[in-house]
Order: structure tokens, then sequence, then C-alpha cells
């Protein structure tokens, strides 16, 4: 097959020679303007080549107006990091036209609304200008729609240049509207106009091209919130709370499609999940500690502010070991700090919740997977162990599209902990006390309202209490209940998944991430690697830490420690945890509220390494 | 058979077989007089005469010296005595957990009208299904005396100099929250606290009970808005009011207009015996008109406030199954492996 048959541009071949499946694409356009629809397609219909693609949204705090950006990374490799640099520009915003013009890489491409008029003196760039308004002028559009359909001009100019698959961005509109035909049609229909208006109107004048491959087949592509929200609905959560904020709402909001199609009592077809909008998030974690004291799998979902507020009632359940889970959608702090951008920053916050001696028992799911996965494991550790389960994920992975494998359906039975009901103390004789170390593994049985049996009773309280959940202030008792406690946190480090280790030949240096971050370890590595730095790769799944991070560390010279933070929160727990080898532990941390890329890793990485040597 | 020691010890069983010694709690540990006390007296009193099963009950209180009480009353329940502040968020998660139960809830003017303002209005206006008992001294008594949000102006106490603020009004409070029911007592009048808890315990929905209830320690000077002597002095009865249980006959012979009776929705009845005026409680506009007199008149009214005996509770909105959420078993909360085959087919 010939150049000219297998690509529908002619002068394609006269082009430098064709990059394929190996650029990023960057979409600038106006907040509120729907850019959502159009830009989730091109990802999904991406995806649907089977191109390993990556999108993340860069969003400002704002409902209508501010600049938005939207970046698309498509590699043949697989590494789906942000990347700093871009190779085709999409401009759609006269206020940032000049910078996205600026940023546009040597070779690259513009594709800009033709109604944005400012000068373009670059020569180094292939220009397509779009008649957007015209195009949409064309179409029989409803005029409140006509802003929000023109984003879908770009969608089909960029289906025509890079040679998108327009039945895969028709599939990908299908998924993004829910099968609603009449917004399909609408859109698609305005796609197919630019991409016909681009065929007869545009010479293609850059090398990026998109091109079929079967990369993507076995992954699904999916948000970490919605994950989260279906795997803790497959872990049988009975009661949601939750207070609005950025990044986490669109948890608790996943629960409105998904509740009546999975959440339906087999036997009468009623609702087994309540989901609760409260008045807050001190609320919201109070009612979740209300229904994981009276035995429901209960959570709450939040973010860095809210966990602020939440802290109260954390300390409560701590003490007093009531089962909860707590998901940490994190955001850039400290204060307001930026509501739309990601970090890693509640780290130790989560860790040391509330006053007094607290330590609790963290999560960090790295792929969207392990979002579902950690979702129902969470109700697991929680009713096992009798405490708050933190999940800390973040904007980055709750929000953006993914690409992941397929949510795997639990492979064990729900672990509803040491529950007594009636007939087990009827069996008892009544002998029992709610804190009283019977097993010897700091874990004690409990009792939960509703439970009709006359010595079920027992009263719950964030005072001093003894064994039987009396009420007092003995100096004895208070250091024996809070010595036991801390064997459930010492008895977690079993229970939580372990961390995932990869090695390479030859590698004396460790680094260690956790969460979002995997994908831009992962290509870190690779490009390290090149440079004569082979690199083992620990992802940390869990606090408190497994024995496999010790070994880690100690088997290794030195270990990075990277994460998107200012302060290295996790390197010092890491530092607490294996005190002995603190000094080996470099942290790697950044923190400017963007995903982060393999280039900054590599940078930091070879400075730190050159003032080493 | 003789005589039987059994029967002896336990004295008289109610209707649930039950002795009024098996709806105590602990002994007090508040000041001897408080007005709590006879609150937590009257709660055991009205729950022994409605034949409640302990069990069936869950109890629930934040800090201060009024949530401690809990302990005082119904050792066969559960309780969970929580935050400052923070106990109707609390109560608000538990109840879901089995929808047979019914919460008593006790709290203070600092826990609930200062703190816990937020907390207190959310709950009201979701109908929580519980009994909210606000046992108001407008003083801090844990902290040892300082003011509290519902002190009068011009209250002045020991350490604290003169209070320059306007108090909040609990019961207008909940009413503007939209509160299906409220009430306002005084801890010196036991049997109008008893008679209104039996009621309160039959409404479906959350029932605010703004009890004045004096500390002896700390705010019971005689000219003292929270005090037994202005109470006594300026208590004013909205009606003398009576419960009477479902499947009872209403024994009292009333003359015709001399009572309103409102109809629960379990078929129970509180008989209202009109005094010095015809109040009808179901009227929201009368209620706040009444309390706004009652302010500037000075006088301490008392009685049915306002109730809505129609509205569904919190737990109504939600349609769960008929066995309470806390005993479904896994078979009934994960869906099928089919089910997510399913779904996982739109991501792919």
């Amino acid at each position: 097959m010939s150049a000219e048959e297998a690509s529908p541009h002619p002068s394609a071949s006269a082009t430098a020679q064709a990059v394929v499946n190996d650029f990023s694409i960057t979409v600038a356009t106006v907040n509120g303007s729907g850019s959502q629809t159009s830009n989730s397609a091109l990802v999904r219909a991406i995806f649907k080549m089977g191109v390993p693609v990556s999108g993340k949204n860069l969003f400002p705090s704002n409902i209508q107006g501010q600049p938005t950006w939207y970046t698309i990374r498509l590699s043949k490799d697989g590494f789906l990091a942000r990347r700093q640099a871009h190779e085709v520009v999409i401009a759609m915003n006269p206020a940032t036209f000049a910078q996205d013009l600026a940023d546009v890489q040597p070779g690259g491409a513009l594709l800009y609304d033709d109604s944005i008029r400012q000068p373009i003196t670059r020569q180094d760039i292939a220009l397509y200008p779009m008649p957007v308004k015209k195009l949409v002028r064309d179409r029989e559009v409803p005029s409140n729609l006509r802003d929000y359909v023109a984003n879908m001009v770009y969608v089909g100019v960029a289906a025509y240049l890079f040679d998108l698959d327009m039945d895969a961005i028709c599939q990908a509109l299908t998924f993004h509207f829910r099968g609603k035909q009449k917004a399909i049609d609408m859109n698609y229909g305005m796609a197919v106009a630019a991409f016909e208006w681009a065929k007869a109107n545009l010479t293609k004048q850059d090398p990026y091209r998109v091109e079929r491959m079967n990369a993507t087949a076995g992954f699904i592509m999916a948000d970490g919130n919605t994950a989260a929200a279906l795997g803790s609905l497959y872990g049988g959560v009975q009661f949601v709370a939750w207070y609005p904020i950025t990044p986490a709402s669109s948890l608790a909001e996943a629960y409105q499609d998904y509740v009546p199609r999975l959440r339906r009592d087999p036997q009468t077809g009623r609702t087994t999940v309540v989901v609760i909008q409260a008045e807050d998030e001190l609320a919201a974690v109070g009612m979740a500690v209300g229904a994981g004291w009276a035995g429901l799998r209960a959570m709450t979902s939040t973010s860095g502010p809210g966990l602020s507020l939440m802290t109260e009632y954390v300390g409560l359940a701590y003490y007093a070991e009531v089962p909860l889970v707590i998901w940490d959608i994190q955001r850039v702090g400290p204060s307001t700090g930026l509501p739309t951008r990601t970090a890693q920053g509640d780290i130790l916050q989560a860790a040391f919740a509330s006053h007094g001696d607290t330590q609790h028992v963290l999560l960090f799911p790295g792929t969207v997977n392990e979002c579902f996965e950690f979702a129902w494991r969470a109700f697991d550790l929680a009713e096992r162990l009798q405490t708050p389960i933190f999940v800390l994920s973040d904007l980055d992975l709750g929000m953006n599209q993914w690409m992941t494998s397929p949510f795997t359906y639990p492979n064990r039975p729900m672990d509803r902990g040491k529950v007594l009901w009636e007939s087990d103390l009827e069996r008892l004789g009544g002998d029992w006390g709610r804190y009283r170390d019977v097993d010897g593994d700091g874990i004690t049985y409990r009792t939960v309202p509703g439970n009709r049996h006359p010595k079920s009773a027992w009263f719950a309280r964030g005072t001093g209490h003894d064994e039987n959940a009396r009420y007092t202030e003995s100096a004895e008792v208070w250091e024996r209940v809070l010595d036991r406690i801390k064997k459930k946190f010492d008895m977690a480090r079993q229970l939580v998944p372990e961390p995932i280790v990869e090695t390479m030949e030859g590698a004396r240096i460790g680094l260690i991430a956790y969460g979002s971050t995997d994908p831009a370890v992962q290509e870190a590595r690779s490009l390290l690697a090149g440079r004569g730095f082979p690199t083992d790769y620990l992802r940390l799944r869990a606090y408190p830490f497994p024995s496999a991070v010790s070994d880690f560390i100690r088997q290794h010279e030195r270990v990075y420690v990277i994460e998107l933070n200012r302060d290295g929160q996790m390197q010092q727990l890491l530092s607490l945890a294996v005190a002995d080898r603190a000094a080996q532990l470099i942290p790697l941390a950044h923190i400017d509220g963007l995903p982060l890329t393999a280039d900054w890793i590599v940078q930091a990485f070879t400075a730190k390494e050159a003032s080493l040597s | 058979m003789t005589d039987q020691p059994v029967t002896e010890t336990r004295g008289q069983v109610n209707l649930a077989g039950l002795s009024k010694a098996e709806y105590r709690g602990a002994p007090s540990t508040l000041c001897q007089g408080c007005g709590h006390n006879s609150i937590a007296n009257q709660i055991i009193a009205a729950c022994y005469e409605l034949n409640i099963v302990p069990e069936n009950v869950v109890k629930f209180s934040g800090i201060g010296c009024s949530s401690k009480s809990p302990t005082y009353f119904l050792n066969r329940s559960f309780g969970f005595n929580g935050l400052h502040g923070r106990m109707p968020s609390l109560a608000t998660g538990a109840l879901f957990a089995d929808h047979t139960l019914r919460g008593i809830a006790v709290s203070g003017d600092g826990d609930s009208a200062s703190i816990g303002l937020g907390q207190f209005k959310h709950a009201v206006r979701r109908n929580v299904p519980m009994v909210y008992i606000i046992e108001n001294n407008g003083v801090y008594g844990l902290t040892k005396g300082q003011f509290s949000a519902t002190a009068e102006k011009g209250l002045v106490l020991k350490h604290q100099g003169t209070n320059p603020y306007m108090p909040v009004d609990i019961a207008w409070e909940a009413l503007v929250s939209n509160a299906t029911f409220v009430a306002r007592s005084f801890a010196g009048d036991p049997k109008q606290v008893k008679e209104l808890i039996k009621s309160a315990m039959a409404h479906r929905g959350l029932a605010v009970l703004d009890i004045i209830s004096p500390c002896v320690t700390f705010n019971n000077q005689d000219e003292a808005l929270h005090s037994y002597a202005w109470g006594k002095e300026h208590e004013v009865a909205l009606h003398d009011l009576a419960y009477v249980p479902p499947a009872q006959e209403i024994m009292v012979d009333y003359e015709a207009g001399e009572v309103r009776e409102v109809t629960l929705h379990d078929g129970s009845h509180i008989i209202l015996k009109k005094l010095d005026r015809d109040y009808d409680p179901t009227d929201r506009a009368a209620a706040m008109q009444v309390l706004e007199q009652a302010n500037r008149r000075q006088e301490l009214i008392t009685g049915l406030i306002y109730i809505a005996p129609a509205q569904p509770s919190l737990l109504a909105l939600y349609d769960l199954p008929e066995t309470p959420l806390n005993r479904l078993t896994e078979d009934r909360l994960r869906p099928s492996p089919e089910t997510l085959t399913e779904i996982l087919k739109a991501f792919g």
C-alpha cells in the first residue's frame, strides 16, 4: 500500500517523516463552553482506535468564562503522564491565544477559530484556521446550544487532519451522551460537517497522525471517582453522607446513576443504600460515624478543606472504634488553595487526623482500577479493624479519564468484622464487654443498635472508658485502652494492600511513589535507564507500611520518594517508619497543581544525583 | 405458694413486663437540684408508662451537663455521647440503621443553640425521627458558668459581667426551620414535661422540647430568666396537656369547646384542655405570634406550641426495605457479577 492510499492527505507524504501515535494535543477553550463533550469525544475516539491515550482537564475554579485547557497525550509506547510540550494546539480562546500560539512545539500545528484576529508571526508551525462561526451557522442548531456545538468543529477538523476515525467519534459521543440520540446526532452532525469542510479546504502540512493499533484491547476508559462510587456499591455500602466540594463531588454524584441500577433489594425491590447531602463536611462525617456505629457500611467523600472540618469526628471514631470510610480526593492546599488543581498534600493530615494520639490507616489507589478495588476493600478493613479508613485519591485520578484494566468483581465475601447479634449474646449468656480484648488481637466485639438482646446495649463515648464501655478517668485504664487500640494499627500492616515492586537489571537506586504519579514515574524510569540510571520502583498502596517497604529501602543505596507536595510528606512518614535508614530517603517533592511529568522527575533526579557525586 | 419474692423485688411491671427500675440508668453525677435530673426522671416515667421496650430506643447527646444525662436513664438502650454541638448528625446517620428505633436526644443550650445551632436546625428541617430535648439553662455548667446563646441580654453572672447580646430562642429557631413538633416546658412542672415527652415519643418526626432547666449552681438567681423562681412566677401554660395512647379511650369528659384533640399518626391523641385562651397548635402563624408575645410580655409560655403530625419523617423519604438496613446480608447488598459485566461494557 502506498502512502497515498493509506492517508487521505495526498500532500502528507511530502512533509517530514510522519509522527504516528506519539504526540500531545492541547485544547484551549473558555470554561463552561461545552468543551468537555468535544474533548472527551476526542480522547475516547483515540482509545477506541486502539491507541493508548490520556486526557487531562486543567481547569479554573470558575463556572463560565475563565480559560481552561485540556491536554491529550497519545503514546504508542503506553506512556500516559502529562507532557509539558504539545505538538498540536487547538486555540478557541482569544484571551489565551498569544500564549497558546507561543506554546506550540516547533514543527507542530495550530488549529484556531478564525474569528480570533490576532497576529501570527510564527513560520515554524502548520496553521489551520477554522471558520467556526460559519460552520455552526450553516447547521440548524438551536441558538442556545450554538456555543456548545461549536466545539465539535475542532473535533471534525482534527479528525480530518490527524486521521481520526469518524465512527470512533460517533461511538465516543454515544458513550458521552449515554445513548441520547438527539444530542448525539446534533454533535456528530457538526463534527461531520467540519470534517467535510476540512477535507475540501485544508492541506495537511504537519506530520502528526493517528493510526489504528491494538493496544487498548482489554482496557476501559474511566475516571477514579466513578470507579470509587461503583466499587463502594459492590462493597455493599449502605450509607453515604457528603457535602459538595471540588474535586470530590463527582464521586457522590455518580450514585445518582448507579444506585437505581445496582442497589435495588433483590427481595423487595427497595433501595439498600442511603445517600444524603449534609449541611457541611463535619455533619457528613458525623452522619457516617453514626451509621457506622449502628452497623451500616458507611462512607463520606471530600477533599482537603472538608477533611480539615471532619477532623473532630475522626478522632471520636478512632477512640470510640467506629468503622467508616473517608475518601479524600486531594486538591492543592493549604486553605482554599487551588481548588481545581491536583496534589498529594493531605498525607500527614490524614495519617494523624485529630488531636491526641491517633494513627490512621490510609490507602493510596494508583490507578482507576484500584479506585474500584480499594473502595470495596476499605469497608472490609474498616469493619475488621473498627476504625476510620482513609482512601487518598486526587483530582487527577478522580476526575480525569484514564485507561485502566476493567474493574474486577470482589474476589472474597464481605468481612463484616466482629459483630454480635442476639443469638451470639444468647450463646454467651449475655456476658460480653464492648472493649474486652477477648481474642488478644486488639479487636474487640461490638453490638449495634437494633440488637434486641437485653444485654446488647452499651454507651459509646469519646470520653475515657473501660473495657465495658463505662466512663472512667482511671489513669491505668486510659493507657491500657489506648495501647490496645494501637495494636490494631500494627495489625493493619498485614491486612492492607501490599506495595507493587518493579525491578530493573543492575539497579542500586530505588524510587518510591504512590497514587496518580505512577505514569510519570514509569516513563521517567524508562528515560533514566536510557541515561544510565537503572532504578527499582516501589509503588506504595497503603499506610501503615507493610514490611516489604522497609525491605525495599534497605535493599537500595538510596531511595527517591516522588510526590506532589512541598514537604515530602510521604518521605516524612517513611522516615518515621524506617528511622534507621531515614538518611537514605531523598525527597523529590513538587507542587504546582499540575499532574507530574516524567521530565520533571528526570531533571530533579539527575540534578540530585549530580550533586551527590 | 406463700409469697413471691421475685415479684416483690421487681415491684409493679408495665405491659412490656418491665419494672420501673429497668428504665433507670446510672446514678446522676450532676448537682443536687439540677433541673436535668428531674427531666431524666420524667423520661424514665414516660417510657415506663408508655410500655416502651428500652432496646427500641437509642439515646444521643453532645457535650455538656445535659449531655451527660443519657447515662442516667434507660440503661438497656444503646447510646452515643458524641461531640459538642454535633450530635444531630450522629443521630441522623445512626437512625437509618434500623427504622424501628426511636431516638431520644438530650442536649443543652450551649450544645444546640451556641456551637451546634447549625446541626440542630438541619436535623429539624430533615425531620429526623427523634425526641430532641434541650435542657435550657442559659449557662455553661461544665466549664463553670459562662453565658450561653440563650442567656438573656443584661444577665449578670459571677466572673462574666453583663451579657451584652440578644438571646437565641430555641423554639423560634425550630419553628423557622420547619419543625413538625415544638414544645416548651419547665423542669419545675414535671407533670407537663412527662406528658410532652410522651407526646413527643409518639410523634413520627423530630420533636423539639425546649425545657427550661435551671442551673442551681451558676444561674439560679431569682431575677434570671432560667431560674426556678422566675419560671414559677412567670410560667403561662398554653393548655393543660394529656397524652392518650392509641386504642385507649379518652376517659375524661370535657365540656364541648373546652378541649382540642390532636391525633398522631399511630392513632394516639394529645388532649389539650383550654386554659385562658383557645390555642390551636397546628397553626404555625399563631405559634410564631404566641412566642413573640411571650417574649414581649416576659412570660415563660409552656405547652405544645406547634405540631404537624402528618409530615413524614426523614426515613420515609427513602425507599428502604422493611428489614432494618443493618440486618441486610451480603446477598442483598452486593450486586451480581453480571451487573458489573454490563456496566463495564459502557466504559470500553
